[in-house]
């Protein structure tokens, strides 16, 4: 189909459209209120439900529901509000509840600031909840980007019957780009997924020919929780094969500036401007900030770097934690930060990176 | 011999209620299965339950059923229905549950007119935390977090869940019962089976407050809780038809 011009609430919105996500409960937060709005016109149109949820931990519970009865489900919301879904997240996560939610962060923490930040990030990916639950994140750093990850985030969803997060920023939210979305799934393709999810789902079961549908966000038997548990952990191993990253010119680099989601994209665009003015700059770039590509810091050339930059739009750092794992203390780590609804410029980060050059 | 009465199928044959001696929950569990079963519609039957000794019934029912986060049944139960409206969706909550943590939800399922139909237990108290106060203790009742009894300059009054839904447009049917006798008893079973139907017949919004016991909290034994039901309970609850449309 033809490319268009969206910006990246309301395309991400179309996409979940596009991969057969039929509901769509949310509650107005900024700067994320084109997803709801979106969806309100779009969700008549295709046959799915919207409701607008009187708070964020109804809506989430209401998608709750929905997936609960095999329903492809979506919610979304920002920093704060996310911090209210929680609740329901985790019971998705205990439940074996397949769904997906996107979150446009802004600055925190508390009511904090309407503008972009990257400040929950171990809250996405270390602790959404209670009870130690782990999801998928995708950290998408353009609207196409973020088009493509909800696409397929509800596959993923499905297939662990995990929750799925899509971690963007109030820049993703509100940039419009040109996109190209993937391709509409049919109401058999619909009603093909559902079908696949009817042993368990809260669809109706005749007990006297086949098990009910019990949906557990919990156990009696602390054997059973904690078999629970081991299972879950056991998924999150199988993630390993899932990671997906960018790397760039590690093979010689002198300095790596590594950053995600749309830091990410400042980023790029400085290590080809270093490039051009003779500095050997590489970058690393987490698609899944969880599962975290830890080994992709393993391909550093480390008798040639003097330095990891970590740019993150968060004080104080939180990706750079990950980042330190990843390193091994083979070389210093430098960070380059922002916050509280600042986006990071280009110029500070190569401010930053030629300071360690000529250090 | 004839038989002429057996256990309800939804329930499962080999389980057994882990309830309270004197408890009402399995009164009602009981009285809801038959329902289901007169009706036809045990296997189109999704229960989204609530948290607290509401929830004590998971592991015996013998139909599709979910626990939803405390208080949080409503909105639960919205994204079932909503998701499968040919499915029977109702919530079973007790009065911590849909008064307190979940008044916001239960409020605006009843003013969207949700159609599904909510079973609400109101004994008064919280069972299985251990007895603290509820919205729905009575002025004077004592509870572990009210040693001195409910006051109301301090907690303020018993919450009226039926009166106060009916100030909504929405709802359709909004009755309380009780099941401290045979006859109130058969009235509730009478009212469950009214608002499964008026789902099925896509009126909307149906709740049915059942006045209850909890002997163990309340530090009574099973028979003097029905009195203290009728003596106390009743007159701060009185029973009967709020709405019906």
């Amino acid at each position: 189909m033809a490319r268009l011009f969206m910006k990246g609430t309301e395309a991400v919105a179309e996409a979940a459209v596009r991969a057969g996500c039929r509901f769509f409960a949310g509650y107005p937060i900024t700067p994320q209120n084109e997803v709801p709005e979106y969806l309100s016109r779009r969700m008549p149109e295709v046959g799915g439900v919207f409701i607008q949820g009187e708070s964020e931990v109804a809506s989430i519970s209401m998608v709750y529901g929905a997936a609960s009865a095999g329903t492809r489900s979506m919610t979304s919301s920002s920093s704060p509000g996310i911090a209210l879904k929680s609740e329901g997240i985790s019971y998705c996560a205990s439940a074996l509840i397949p769904m997906v939610y996107s979150n446009f962060a802004r600055g925190g923490p508390g009511v904090g600031s309407i503008q972009p930040a990257q400040q929950d990030y171990f809250q996405a990916t270390k602790a959404s909840g209670n009870g130690g639950f782990q999801m998928m994140v995708f950290a998408p750093s353009s609207v196409q980007e973020a088009v493509d990850l909800t696409y397929e985030a509800f596959d993923l969803a499905d297939r662990d019957r995990n929750p799925v997060c899509i971690l963007a920023d109030g820049v993703i939210a509100t940039m419009m780009e040109s996109v190209e979305f993937p391709p509409m799934k049919s109401n058999v393709e619909i009603d093909a997924i559902k079908e696949s999810k009817r042993e368990w789902a809260l669809v109706g079961h005749d007990f006297e020919k086949e098990k009910r549908a019990w949906i557990e966000p919990g156990h009696w038997q602390t054997k059973d929780m904690q078999k629970a548990n081991e299972d879950a952990a056991a998924m999150y191993l199988e993630w390993e094969k899932d990671i997906r990253v960018e790397e760039y010119g590690l093979e010689d680099a002198e300095i790596v500036l590594t950053s995600y989601g749309i830091s990410a994209r400042v980023v790029k665009s400085a290590v080809s401007i270093l490039r051009a003015e003779g500095i050997k700059a590489g970058y690393i770039r987490p698609i899944t900030v969880n599962p975290f590509p830890y080994g992709a810091y393993d391909h550093i050339n480390y008798d040639k770097c003097k330095a990891v930059l970590n740019v993150e739009m968060s004080i104080p750092a939180q990706f750079g934690v990950d980042v330190k794992v990843g390193v091994k203390d083979r070389c210093p780590i430098e960070h380059c930060l922002c916050s509280g609804g600042n986006i990071i410029s280009r110029n500070a980060v190569l401010d930053a990176a030629k300071k360690i050059m000529k250090g | 011999m004839q038989k002429i009465y057996t256990r309800t199928k939804t329930i499962q044959q080999d389980k057994v209620s882990g309830f309270c001696p004197g408890c009402m929950h399995s009164t009602i569990i009981k009285l809801i299965g038959e329902v289901l079963e007169e009706l036809d519609v045990v296997d189109r039957t999704a229960c989204v339950l609530g948290i607290g000794c509401c929830g004590l019934q998971m592991d015996y029912m013998a139909y599709d059923n979910s626990t939803a986060p405390h208080g949080r049944a409503c909105a639960t139960a919205t994204g079932v229905k909503r998701s499968n409206p040919e499915s029977l969706v109702f919530t079973y909550q007790g009065d911590g549950d849909l008064a307190s943590i979940g008044l916001a939800e239960t409020m605006s399922a009843a003013n969207r007119g949700e159609n599904i139909s909510v079973i609400f237990v109101n004994n008064g108290i919280y069972g299985m935390t251990g007895g603290q106060m509820a919205p729905t203790t009575l002025i004077g009742m004592k509870a572990s977090t009210a040693p001195k009894g409910r006051i109301a300059d301090e907690h303020g009054y018993p919450m009226h869940m039926c009166e106060i839904l009916n100030q909504l447009t929405a709802p359709v049917y909004l009755e309380r019962t009780s099941c401290n006798n045979p006859a109130n008893t058969m009235k509730t079973k009478n009212a469950i089976k009214k608002a499964f139907r008026n789902q099925l017949d896509g009126k909307g919004f149906s709740m049915v407050e059942i006045v209850t016991s909890c002997p163990t909290n309340w530090g009574l034994d099973a028979l003097a809780s029905l009195e203290y039901i009728e003596e106390k309970m009743l007159p701060e609850f009185p029973l009967g038809v709020i709405r019906d449309r």
